[in-house]
């Protein structure tokens, strides 16, 4: 009994002593992934450690992760943070004791907000490749930028900028008008934004006009629309309501282009919506007809692995990864504040969803995808750069 | 002038559904002074069963004429909408009868919440369009655009709002009603069948609330919690209109309708419910008894 006592004690001891030695003389890289393993959007979980794994697989395919002369391995840990804020923050809190050098996740923004705390304490840098709200990189109290919070997507602002420039150059808008849900936090700062970027460029909103959630009929103010002679309308609203209000518009002889945002992302709204909807834009992510070799790279490999399409969270999880060793690369050492300065700095980077740049905040510079909707099919139409 | 035509041909459409629910909640208290809250949810209910009657039709008798679909389409759903509101009210209000009115109220509450609920779960939240049985005609006359569902939306209510009319005010059945809303007690006395009239009148508001929902889903997606929000205004209508009056709910209809429309064009559209309710509340203090209502005499 003793024996066993001592044994294992000795045990103990000695991956103690191993472990300590470990950052003395480091022979991988290890990053972390704090994902939505479980709980109530576990496909985007899934999505995102599929990417993850393969990200890792393929780096390491190619010998390792090249650091100031020498490769390095990299591994994995995952840690599942159940889709809850808590454990979100729990399981960045396990993957900084681990010691990850990053650590990418989580996803959604109601477990990246909470993530991001710990990793700024912690000074661990962090990017979510999915979450969109803008306090995830935004420090509340200061309401500066966070250190070390970094991600992949653009925020919901940028996709307004984004729409107005669309706007103005492709469908070369003169009079262009809005209906959207002034309950909605998401359609309502679209909204604000693309009227704002609009006034920048000269060009005046003819019609901004507004709904509740749960409304169904928009007569009154598409009437005004039309009355306003707009020749765009746009939608930042979600794929559930737009199809009424395409057919509406239609109904009361709207003859002007309509586009959306990202929440029409969804193949619903062509199954609601029918020919009406046929031959309009919106602007997203990510399209899996995308016409660049990095991406059709990425779609090709990951549907020989894993049998299916890749989402836009497993596209932004590449994405994430492929910035994390980018910048460790550029860092040239294996160390958090080197890795973070280079992050910070990256001038360019050509990913899976378009090439990305970061100006001092942890919020990319990147271009959006303009899908438009084809035979009843979202195809790839054209990238728009901010 | 075509954007004040077109603003008020887009409040006729939208009063019109009004109007014909609001029929539903008129009748109702004008034979049983109790509000039936589970009526919008009735139309609820009708909207999803010319939904899955119209599915049907279409997938097995494609070669059929649509509009003979939407023939049997309305037919249907104005039979089994029909059932469904003879039943609660025989399982669910008659027990109460002699109950305090509140309990019928509280009653009808709950049978809302159990038809919302019921058809969430089993048809699930997914809004739904009913399937094309109308062919869908843009006509622009003189700069006002109007569609061909439109036209008929606001030509059948009027239409069947006027064959009600004539069905309170011209026949034997419409004056026993009449009689029943006077005075059950002594319309029994005069050989007046009260329990059968009191399920016809549920059984006519169900019809009405089946034409509205079968023209409403053929402009506007369906999903189990539409009936909550049309009917607190079909509601608001009846009550502007003079609650137990049938033409007043029409009249409440149409000018619930024009609040729907107007407001956004004046206001903003997020004043609708804030106009809506302020009407509703003038109303009650002012003129309590509606538009068209009658003082209650009260009988001692």
């Amino acid at each position: 009994m003793r024996e066993r006592v001592f044994l294992v004690g000795g045990a103990v001891l000695l991956a103690i002593v191993l472990t300590a030695c470990a950052p003395r003389a480091p022979t991988e890289i290890k990053i972390g992934l704090n994902a939505e393993l479980t709980g109530s959007i576990p496909v985007v979980g899934a999505s995102c450690k599929n990417a993850a794994e393969m990200a890792v697989e393929e780096v390491n395919a190619a010998g390792g992760l090249e650091v100031g002369g020498k490769k390095y391995k990299v591994t994995l840990l995952v840690e599942d943070n159940e889709d809850k804020a808590e454990s979100a923050a729990a399981a960045a809190q396990k993957l900084n004791t681990a010691g990850v050098l990053l650590m990418i996740g989580p996803n959604a923004s109601r477990n990246a907000i909470p993530a991001s705390e710990v990793a700024e304490s912690n000074k661990m840098p962090m990017i979510s490749p999915w979450s969109t709200n803008p306090k995830t990189t935004l420090d509340p109290k200061t309401g500066q930028p966070k250190k070390y919070v970094f991600r992949a997507a653009f925020i919901d602002d940028f996709q307004g900028q984004v729409a107005a420039k669309f706007a103005i150059t492709e469908l070369k808008t003169k009079r262009p008008a809005v209906l959207y849900d002034v309950a909605s936090e998401y359609n309502k700062g679209i909204a604000e934004i693309y009227k704002k970027t609009l006034e920048e460029n000269g060009i005046q909103v003819v019609a901004f006009e507004t709904y509740t959630t749960g409304d169904k009929d928009f007569s009154a103010q598409l009437t005004k629309i039309k009355e306003a002679g707009a020749d765009t309308l746009f939608l930042p609203n979600y794929y559930s309501e737009v199809p009424l209000q395409v057919q509406q518009a239609h109904k009361l002889g709207f003859k002007g282009i309509i586009f959306g945002s990202d929440s029409w992302g969804n193949l619903e709204l062509i199954t609601l919506c029918g020919k009406d909807c046929e031959g309009l834009f919106f602007t997203t992510h990510y399209a899996t007809d995308i016409a660049t070799p990095k991406a059709q790279q990425f779609i090709k490999a990951y549907e020989a692995k894993y049998g299916k399409t890749p989402d836009d969270v497993a596209a932004l999880t590449y994405d994430s990864f492929g910035l994390a060793f980018q910048a460790i690369k550029a860092a040239g050492k294996l160390d958090r504040e080197a890795i973070r300065n280079a992050l910070a700095s990256i001038t360019e980077y050509e990913g899976v969803t378009g090439v990305m740049q970061f100006k001092g905040t942890g919020d990319p510079i990147k271009s959006a995808v303009i899908i438009q909707i084809r035979e009843g099919k979202f195809r790839f139409h054209s990238v728009a750069k901010p | 002038m075509q954007f004040i035509v077109q603003q008020v041909l887009n409040a006729l459409q939208v009063g019109s559904v009004y109007a014909l629910i609001a029929l539903g909640y008129t009748m109702v208290y004008g034979i049983l002074t109790m509000i039936n809250f589970a009526h919008g949810d009735i139309f609820m209910v009708s909207t999803y069963i010319a939904f899955f009657v119209a599915t049907l039709l279409l997938g097995l008798f494609a070669s059929l004429p649509p509009l003979f679909i939407f023939a049997v389409t309305i037919v249907v759903a104005m039979f089994g909408t029909t059932v469904l509101a003879v039943a609660i009210e025989r399982f669910a209000y008659k027990p109460l009868r002699k109950a305090p009115r509140i309990s019928a109220v509280i009653t009808a509450l709950g049978v809302g919440l159990f038809l919302e609920n019921f058809t969430l779960a089993t048809i699930g939240p997914e809004p739904r369009f009913l399937p094309r049985l109308l062919p869908v005609v843009n006509v622009t006359v003189g700069g006002v655009t109007f569609s061909t569902i439109q036209i008929t939306i606001i030509l059948v209510s009027v239409l069947v709002m006027f064959l009600l009319d004539t069905i309170v005010q011209r026949t034997m059945v419409g004056m026993a009603m009449r009689a029943v809303s006077w005075d059950k007690f002594t319309a029994s006395l005069m050989g007046v069948p009260v329990d059968r009239i009191i399920s016809l009148t549920f059984a006519l508001g169900a019809v009405m609330a089946a034409i509205g929902g079968t023209l409403y889903g053929m402009a506007y997606t369906i999903d189990p919690y539409m009936g909550i929000r049309i009917g607190w205004w079909a509601f608001i209508s009846a009550v502007v209109g003079g609650i137990g009056n049938i033409r007043g709910a029409m009249i409440g209809g149409y000018i619930l309708g024009a609040v729907e429309i107007f407001t956004p064009v004046l206001l903003a559209s997020t004043y609708r419910d804030f106009v809506a309710f302020s009407i509703l509340l003038l109303l009650l203090i002012f003129r309590p008894t509606g538009i068209l209502g009658r003082p209650m005499i009260q009988k001692v």
